[in-house]
């Protein structure tokens, strides 16, 4: 039945740091790569060679501009851009699972993923429907829901050695950006990283209760004017002798001159 | 959302269809031989009709059996059980008056209440979303139950019944297209939320994840139809509710109810190609669209 359970052992889970993705697509591609060659239906695409290539994928970075407000007397502050990772969250209360008539939709009790059977898969498409967060897609060739498993094939894989066995997303980013754990143990790393850099959920107010967290963006420090001739460029000094000092004056008494 | 023809075709015909059988089950009318096998035929045409244009949507239809497992939670399931279960029980009591001259009551009345069941559950399948503002209201399912009353009404001949269930099924649609314009903005849900940026500042998308297109785009996001959302308004309500209405108040001949009947589809098409195309899905909030 397609009931969520009342409560899962662990809650695995991603934690993705807002502030140091460089938005390289690395996890995107590693993700398609793992995910076309292993468990499931590969995932297709469609004209992949034309000017309308379209096809599925599990992870996708999108990219924000983020312009803070002006304050009282002071110029607003420069826009931001941030690279923004989304895939499956893995919600406590997943609506997608709970819209599916034939049950091929799931959240193991074991550790929170959630999963399709893609034998019962009818690919009517309400579970992609039923998510706010748009995780699920509906491949165009196989006809049945595609959606990221957390790479429920290499976190369990022995025959992996174990700095693999972590999902390919997070194996593969090179600027440390996503991090893999469980979330419901609150001594785990992912669950201390969200406590100090106040993790976050997406879209709160539709009440899914996402296992993944964002981590926001550092604020930006305010730069310095700097610049290294500066000590060799100081002003001519206002107490000048000699020719210098009578050309200041002589030419600050013209009309206009400078004072 | 994207306007499917065959969710389209779907939702208008079998509810057309189940309403029809709704008021044969009540015996209103109670016809029996040929006459009760044309209303029959009508009927099933609509009701069997509908659901098979839904399954051409399906990614695999041939695994649609599967659909009816999971009643326990999914109201898409719960609505294939009732249709099939309506469309069973309807059959014997069809069976009766066409080829026996005998109405058998009770079953009719199952066969009535399985028929509003299954308009019910349909309508659960879209009210259920909270992720389309605009359909998570109490209006879809009155609006499908009595655009499914009356519509069976007017095809089962019941004029007096039909009139003023097509005055309030028309009023409640203007009031649920009024009310449904500002449930997006009041569902909270916004770019700020949706990536969590909002104490920042203004969040505008900047790049997509991709150069093409997508299933999500293609699904969710279709800007095209709210374009002349007015003037389908306009037409949905003249030819789905004042036309049919006028027609029944000048004329009671078969064929002027014929007409007022054909109205009213060309009306329910044209309101729920607006149901499907001017719902917006959240996730659109991702590639800042709608």
């Amino acid at each position: 039945m397609t009931q969520l359970p009342t409560s899962t052992k662990k809650k695995l889970g991603l934690v993705i740091d807002l502030d140091t993705c460089v938005g390289c697509h690395a996890c995107v591609i590693s993700c398609k790569g793992w995910n076309t060659e292993n468990y499931g239906a590969p995932l297709s695409d469609q004209n992949a060679y034309s000017g309308a290539a379209s096809g599925t994928f599990l992870n996708r970075v999108h990219s924000y501009e983020v312009q803070p407000p002006m304050l009282k007397d002071q110029p607003a502050a420069p826009a931001q851009l941030i690279h923004f990772p989304k895939s499956c969250l893995h919600c406590d209360d997943a609506p997608c699972v709970t819209v599916c008539p034939t049950g091929a939709s799931y959240k193991r009790s074991e550790d929170g993923i959630v999963l399709v059977n893609e034998q019962d898969c009818i690919g009517c498409g309400l579970c992609a429907w039923a998510c706010p967060y748009g995780a699920r897609e509906l491949d165009a060739k196989e006809g049945v829901m595609k959606k990221c498993t957390l790479c429920v094939d290499r976190i369990y894989n022995e025959n992996l050695p174990e700095e693999d066995r972590q999902p390919a997303c997070v194996r593969t980013c090179p600027s440390n950006a996503r991090h893999f754990g469980d979330l419901a143990d609150p001594t785990s790393d992912v669950s201390i990283l969200v406590a100090e850099r106040g993790g976050f959920d997406l879209m709160p107010e539709q009440g899914t209760k996402p296992t993944n967290k964002y981590l926001p963006p550092r604020p930006k420090d305010v730069e310095p004017e700097y610049d290294i001739l500066a000590p060799y460029l100081a002003p001519v000094a206002s107490d000048g002798k000699g020719l210098v000092n009578w050309l200041d004056k002589a030419l600050s008494a013209l009309p206009g001159g400078a004072k | 959302m994207h306007p499917a023809p065959s969710v389209i075709a779907f939702t208008t015909f079998s509810g057309l269809g189940f309403g029809l059988l709704f008021w044969l089950g009540m015996g209103m009318p109670a016809p029996t031989g040929w006459v009760a096998f044309g209303y029959f035929a009508i009927a099933y045409l609509g009701a069997v009709g509908g659901l098979l244009a839904s399954t051409f949507h399906l990614g695999r239809p041939e695994r649609a059996i599967k659909a009816f497992s999971q009643w326990k939670s999914s109201w898409l399931s719960r609505e294939g059980i009732c249709a099939v279960v309506t469309l069973l029980i309807m059959a014997v009591y069809g069976a009766g008056l066409v080829f026996l001259d005998t109405r058998f009551t009770l079953l009719g009345w199952l066969g009535a209440i399985g028929a509003l069941g299954t308009v019910f559950t349909t309508s659960m399948i879209y009210a259920q979303l909270k992720t389309v503002p605009r359909w998570h209201h109490w209006t879809t399912v009155a609006l499908f139950l009595l655009l499914s009353l009356a519509g069976g009404a007017l095809l089962s001949g019941n004029v007096r019944l039909a009139l003023p269930l097509l005055v309030i099924a028309g009023a409640l649609q203007a009031f649920a297209w009024f009310h449904g314009d500002g449930r997006f903005l009041a569902s909270g849900t916004t770019m700020a939320s949706a990536t969590g940026l909002g104490h920042i500042g203004r969040v505008t998308a900047f790049e997509p994840p991709h150069t093409g297109t997508n299933y999500l785009m293609r699904e969710f996001i279709h800007e095209v139809g709210r374009k002349h959302a007015v003037q389908l308004r306009v037409i949905a309500l003249g030819l789905g509710f004042v036309l049919p209405i006028l027609l029944l108040l000048v004329s009671s001949s078969l064929w002027i109810a014929v007409l007022a009947a054909i109205s009213h589809v060309f009306g329910i098409l044209a309101l729920r190609w607006l149901f499907f195309a001017q719902a917006e899905h959240v996730v659109g909030l991702y590639y800042g669209k709608r």
